[in-house]
């Protein structure tokens, strides 16, 4: 199912979580909300869900406006943080909730019910714990039951709120990876909310990076990393050196004249580069277009080296990895060129 | 047999469970049992007579009756009122937070003489009722009232954090899966209070069924009409009939520890049927 998302304002007393939202998906495909907190993916999430209403703005389900449908009629599937199960039923009780509560002429029979919840159980791995509480169950299964419970009433679209948010990170991991399966198994539409970049990163079909109720950028895993339409999305996908320039002429002045590198974009006046850690390289020492830097830390991490180094002037320590046969002892002077960067 | 010496991550058991019996003794058992031997002492012929005489009878029904009436609908406005409180932010929300416990602070004469006034024939809403036929202050009506009135807090403050606990989270699921208000609230949110709304009902039926003071004032006290068991003890005491005023006092004592294990006992059947 495709879904749109248009003109969507939500505000809650001064602030405004959704401010002009638009947003299209495509049918099939893993739609990553990726922001910090406060960013109004939650509340994104949560109207197109039906459990939140905006303000100004429609939301159509294939054409159809589904702007004042309630939850309960919109058949769509939605995971909560904190698996949301119901404590004084069985796993199987829960998974099999949706089904019951139809009404009657709707209502699958009772063999059947049980078929769908032993076919669940199946699909996420738990056969032998239908019997069983949520409280008798780990955080990772309990969201895999959360999962099943959402996956039985055949729904349109899969909504998931921070869905590994309440779990550590070796269950996280596997979880990803396992919810992508069951993404291209179901071929359903999905959109999850994190605020965790590596998560989108990895399993996302688009990430829409969001700030502040806007949308800052929307693009697939390598756009948002390599074609940051923003100085926020550049900096809050993967990690980035930051450092003020003065734009003049097609070159770009860090600091005060303490490097000069070409500006393709050739803008004007002043900015903000960005030079992600692996995009540097060593060069003669007093090149004009490299960083003189001095080292205060110098570790080896798996392939490279990561050194921590101080620039004149500049308060924030920065972070670059060399190969990891530049030795590079604290105190030494380098010099580093960027090679690929970002001017905002 | 329990073993003492074994080592265990939380010691401490035999020092706090005697403590537990120690106090639980001094405090509650030696004075009932106090009683107990008393009404013994009578032998069964002087117990019936004054014990289970018709009279006492009638006040035990009333106020096993209306605290359990009293109970049943503090049970239905109460757990509105918690879920008001909790589900809902709104204004004045906690100066309603605050009123539910008046019935707790005011001194239960205070009660029942603002209940009286309130209720009786020339009252503000005995005015509008009398008219209707509808006789509140004097009657077991008014006993009932009375007893709402003191029970309300036992259902809300019961009940009120068990539902702040159950999360919006879980009715919105309810929801997404189709489900309607009614069956959420009858299948989602009333078993997971069910527990704490039957300890406050207990709560509230224990002491609606001890309650005095505020009742004293609208019942009128009527011997087989509106006279409830703990007047009529009182009776008795003012007539120098500690006798009789014991064995009135051990039936009560049967009868609502009766009741009171029956609901624990059912607590521990839900208990064992499912949840934790």
């Amino acid at each position: 199912m495709s879904i749109v998302v248009d003109n969507i304002s939500r505000r809650f007393g001064g602030f405004t979580a959704l401010d002009r939202v638009t947003l299209e998906t495509k049918p099939g495909e893993f739609l990553a909300l990726l922001g910090p907190s406060g960013s109004g993916k939650t509340t994104l999430l949560r109207t197109i869900a039906g459990l939140d209403f905006a303000d100004e703005g429609h939301v159509l389900f294939d054409g159809q406006d589904m702007t004042g449908t309630p939850a309960a009629e919109r058949r769509i599937g939605f995971v909560f943080q904190n698996y949301a199960l119901f404590r004084h039923m069985t796993v199987a009780d829960n998974i099999a909730f949706g089904l019951t509560v139809r009404k009657r002429r709707d209502r699958p029979a009772k063999a059947a019910i049980a078929a769908k919840v032993a076919e669940l159980l199946e699909l996420i791995q738990l056969p032998q714990l239908g019997d069983r509480y949520p409280a008798q169950l780990s955080g990772g299964q309990r969201q895999r039951v959360a999962l099943a419970r959402a996956l039985a009433i055949e729904p349109r679209l899969l909504l998931l709120d921070e869905p590994f948010g309440a779990l550590d990170a070796q269950v996280r991991k596997d979880l990803r990876g396992w919810l992508r399966r069951i993404h291209d198994e179901t071929g359903l539409t999905s959109i999850f909310v994190t605020h965790d970049q590596e998560e989108a990163l990895e399993i996302a079909d688009r990430i829409v990076v969001m700030r502040g109720g806007v949308i800052e950028q929307i693009g697939t895993p390598a756009e948002v990393q390599s074609a940051p339409a923003t100085a926020f999305v550049s900096s809050f996908i993967g990690e980035t050196n930051r450092l003020p320039v003065t734009r003049r002429d097609g070159a770009a002045i860090i600091g005060d004249g303490l490097a000069t590198v070409p500006d393709e974009a050739r803008g004007q006046g002043g900015g903000e580069i960005h030079i992600r850690p692996h995009d540097v390289e060593l060069a003669q020492s007093g090149a004009a277009d490299a960083l003189p830097v001095t080292v205060l830390a110098s570790r080896p991490i798996g392939r490279s080296r990561r050194i921590t180094a101080e620039l004149a002037g500049i308060a924030e320590p920065l972070t670059f990895d060399l190969p990891v046969a530049e030795e590079a002892a604290a105190g030494q002077s380098l010099s580093i060129r960027p090679v690929r960067y970002r001017i905002f | 047999m329990l073993r003492t010496k074994r080592r265990s991550a939380l010691p401490g058991f035999g020092l706090t469970m005697g403590m537990t019996i120690f106090w639980l003794g001094l405090v509650v058992l030696v004075p009932l049992s106090a009683l107990v031997i008393r009404a013994a002492g009578m032998g069964w012929e002087g117990f019936a007579e004054v014990g289970l005489s018709p009279r006492a009878l009638a006040a035990y029904r009333l106020s096993f009756g209306a605290a359990l009436a009293a109970a049943a609908i503090n049970a239905v406005f109460g757990l509105l009122i918690a879920w008001i409180l909790v589900r809902y932010e709104f204004p004045g929300k906690k100066l309603i937070d605050a009123a539910v416990d008046l019935p707790f602070a005011l001194p239960t004469a205070v009660a029942g003489i603002a209940l009286v006034s309130l209720y009786s024939e020339n009252g503000w809403v005995g005015s509008l009722l009398a008219p209707l036929g509808i006789k509140v202050a004097y009657t077991p009506l008014g006993v009932t009232i009375a007893l709402v009135f003191i029970g309300l807090p036992f259902i809300v403050r019961s009940v009120q954090p068990v539902l702040a606990d159950l999360g919006r989270d879980v009715e919105e699921a309810a929801a997404t899966l189709g489900a309607s208000r009614v069956q959420t609230f009858g299948r989602v949110i009333l078993p997971a209070i069910a527990p704490a709304l039957l300890t406050g009902f207990a709560l509230a039926f224990a002491r609606g069924v001890g309650e005095y003071g505020s009742i004293i004032f609208i019942a009128g006290n009527m011997p087989f009409k509106s006279e409830i068991a703990p007047l009529l003890i009182i009776t008795q005491l003012e007539q120098f009939d500690y006798n009789g005023a014991t064995a009135i006092a051990c039936v009560m004592l049967v009868l609502s520890f009766a009741m009171l294990l029956f609901v624990n006992l059912l607590q521990a059947w839900r208990a064992k049927r499912g949840t934790r």
